[in-house]
């Protein structure tokens, strides 16, 4: 039991882990269903624009607390801007084409800016010292669960209800329900569609940051290449829920999070990558639109 | 251009110079390393200069091409030299005798190609060749079927280590028993195919009631999935070690050094390309073909014109999955050693860009697509460190000013011209 609630909670840090990158990739896709192969990338450049940011205050002699809250407001600010420019110079005049070209320039992208990084920055694996504070109050249950797993939970929550509250309360969230549901109609009734877009992509792109920023923290280290097999995690994660559904983007990265946990502690570690694919497939083939995605009815 | 429209130009390209400026300047300018635990930042501020300018003048051009590929298609298409040149080019071929010639010079051409330029342009050819049947085989399944799959390289696995294991298995028998190992390839070649299709069927059964991304995601899962089990059951495959010293095929009982057996496996590759174009070119006019295009275009209006969908989508798979089975024992006899790495999801991705680059059912398309794809970064090698990312720029411009791919899809269409006759009715014209 006791090694149970270990992965368990471990379990949970890591699903809260996939679900700050895969909120992103379920809002993109809900409004423009576009599956964005660069968003792994984009939370890679917020990890990395921490990590200088950080790194150029902390040797100006910056208090901690001050040089964490800096660079995440760098890394959400930069990143934020990469989404807006990617969104413009790949996605957008691809708009009317077929939905498979889209998915190609994401995939250039997606290669453009790990070798943009690789190039500028280096190949190596760095590691990225961890600004968070230890909780003194955790340490007792220290061996259950850490303060950076902690705070990435309470992150990802705080995170989760706020977006809920953006898109069922503002007039912007309204304009993107719209937009996700009908873009041709929102227009008409005066959505800007350009704008609502452009939203999108910078709000992905800033949780995708914050996401960049704790995990990188969490796992202690930074490369050029974190954003692909992290933006694939989460795809699945946000497919498991239902893509375009918010809370099934945090359900699917949590069951997804147990899985691999679970199965690591209680099969065999070789296999890692393989539970959450095949969890994937058991439960694809029962509910073929994911946990809580809607069934669409095709009509003709 | 008015002067009014150069300022405008002009500002606008002061404005994405600042934009880029400040944007790459964490990266291009600040150089971090970590020592010990702590960043330490270097200032590079040589760069910055040179981001200004690229941005400035790169954003200027960006501009103009997209407003340029925006009215392409406004003008009258025979304007332009390149347009004309491709109308002669149409013209000439749709005539027999010319398309006859044509081919047949190309075939020559293709036939002397490893004795004219070396072993080492033979090597990538083949590479390139390899993946020319690989994004034949995907086309059938993505272009006309229209079921994205992401999982192809699984069944390329299947076909490599369908050879690799019988080499290792069978091969000492073979020896023992006095028969050349030569002839594992060609025993392997069909095998592969056949196992790749019940792979495919098998693992299409799950699947078939799964549309568009959800398909997409679960086949990137088995693709996934197959992989991990090739590296794990190190018993049996090798693990991630592979399998080594795989024998070349054999001409008769002629064991050919490196050179001449390079020419050789050209050879058979080039003879299987000619063949699978032969077949789906047939299978894309055969009423199975048709079937599938249908199923494309619209799943419940095929099922109700009576086309057995769940029979054509396990078709599709099938039919996929063969070829790329071929390729793999193929892939396995020239590079002699395999492992689960050259198997991994970008593989896929790659394939899968090679049919939407050259154009999404198009069999020339998928052609040109494979070969630019591979050839491409092949003589980007002095770049070095650049060659990626000029590669992904390539791929995002093409698409950009593409987005049908570069030799698009002739499809026969049947176009209604609805006119409105004068006494009010509508009448139509096919």
């Amino acid at each position: 039991m006791d090694y149970f609630l270990k992965l368990f909670l471990s379990g949970t840090a890591k699903g809260s882990i996939y679900a700050l990158i895969a909120l992103g990739y379920t809002m993109v896709y809900g409004i423009v269903q576009l599956i964005n192969f660069a968003h792994g990338e984009v939370y890679m450049i917020g990890g990395f624009v921490a990590l200088i940011v950080g790194g150029f205050f902390f040797t100006l002699g910056l208090p901690v607390p001050l040089v964490l809250l800096l660079s995440i407001i760098a890394s959400v600010i930069f990143s934020s801007a990469f989404g807006f420019t990617i969104e413009r110079l790949a996605y957008k005049p691809l708009r009317s084409k077929t939905r498979l070209s889209a998915l190609i320039s994401a995939i250039g992208i997606s290669i453009v800016l790990q070798n943009f990084v690789l190039l500028a920055q280096t190949e190596k694996y760095l590691s990225f010292p961890s600004y968070l504070p230890e909780l003194p109050f955790l340490l007792p249950v220290r061996e259950y669960i850490n303060s950076t797993q902690l705070i990435i939970l309470a992150t990802t929550s705080v995170i989760m209800v706020a977006l809920t509250l953006l898109i069922k309360f503002t007039r912007m969230g309204k304009s993107m329900r719209a937009t996700a549901q009908d873009k041709h109609m929102a227009q008409l009734v005066g959505v800007n569609i350009n704008q609502v877009i452009s939203v999108t992509f910078v709000i992905g792109s800033a949780l995708a940051a914050v996401g960049g920023v704790l995990i990188c923290s969490y796992m202690g280290q930074i490369n050029y290449y974190i954003g692909f097999i992290a933006g694939i995690k989460a795809f699945v994660a946000a497919v498991l829920g239902g893509i375009g559904s918010i809370p099934g983007a945090v359900l699917g990265s949590f069951i997804l999070g147990w899985t691999e946990s679970l199965g690591t502690g209680y099969i065999s570690s070789d296999y890692e990558d393989a539970y959450a694919f095949i969890i994937l497939i058991l439960i694809l083939i029962i509910k073929p639109d994911g946990i809580l995605g809607k069934n669409q009815k095709q009509k003709v | 251009m008015t002067r009014k429209l150069v300022i405008k130009e002009v500002l606008a390209s002061l404005v994405s110079m600042l934009w880029f400026s400040v944007l790459l300047f964490p990266f291009m300018v600040m150089k971090v390393n970590v020592a010990s635990g702590v960043a330490q930042i270097r200032f590079r501020w040589a760069a910055m200069p040179v981001i200004a300018i690229a941005a400035f003048v790169l954003s200027f051009l960006w501009r103009r091409a997209l407003i340029w590929n925006e009215h392409r298609g406004d003008k009258l298409s025979t304007s332009s030299p390149f347009a004309l040149a491709r109308a002669f080019i149409q013209k000439a071929l749709s005539k027999k005798p010319v398309r006859r010639t044509s081919l047949l010079v190309l075939l020559a051409l293709v036939a002397v190609y490893p004795y004219a330029l070396g072993m080492y342009h033979t090597n990538i050819m083949i590479t390139a060749l390899i993946y020319v049947i690989l994004a034949l085989g995907l086309n059938i399944v993505v272009g006309l079927g229209g079921l994205l799959n992401l999982g192809y390289a699984a069944f390329f696995a299947f076909g490599a280590y369908t050879y690799g294991l019988l080499w290792k298995y069978a091969g000492p028998a073979f020896v023992s028993a006095g028969i050349n190992t030569g002839w594992i390839f060609w025993i392997a070649l069909p095998l592969a195919g056949i196992i790749a299709v019940i792979f495919g069927i098998l693992l299409s059964l799950p699947v078939l009631r799964l549309r568009g991304d959800y398909l997409a995601i679960i086949t990137l899962a088995f693709g996934e999935i197959v992989r991990m089990v090739l590296q794990n059951s190190s018993a049996v495959t090798g693990g991630a070690t592979g399998i080594s010293l795989i024998p070349r095929p054999w001409l008769f009982n002629l064991r050919l050094p490196p050179r001449q057996a390079a020419t050789y496996i050209y050879y058979i590759v080039l003879i299987l390309v000619i063949f699978t174009i032969f077949v789906v070119r047939r299978i894309e006019d055969s009423r199975v073909g048709r079937a599938l295009e249908a199923m494309r275009e619209d799943e419940i209006a095929c099922e109700a014109m009576g086309i057995d969908l769940v029979r054509n989508k396990l078709a599709t798979f099938a039919l996929g999955a063969f070829w790329a089975g071929i390729a793999g024992v193929v892939l396995a006899a020239q590079t002699t050693y395999i492992n689960p790495d050259s198997f991994t999801l970008w593989e896929s991705i790659m394939v899968l860009m090679a049919i939407v680059i050259g154009g999404t059912g198009s069999i020339p398309g998928a052609i040109g697509g494979a070969l630019i794809l591979k050839l491409l970064p092949e003589y980007f090698r002095p770049l070095a460190q650049y060659r990626m990312l000029i590669y992904g720029i390539a791929m995002i411009i093409i698409i950009i000013f593409k987005p049908d791919g570069l030799i698009p899809r002739n499809r026969k269409k049947y176009t209604f011209v609805e006119k409105v006759a004068q006494d009010g009715k509508a009448e139509v014209q096919a």
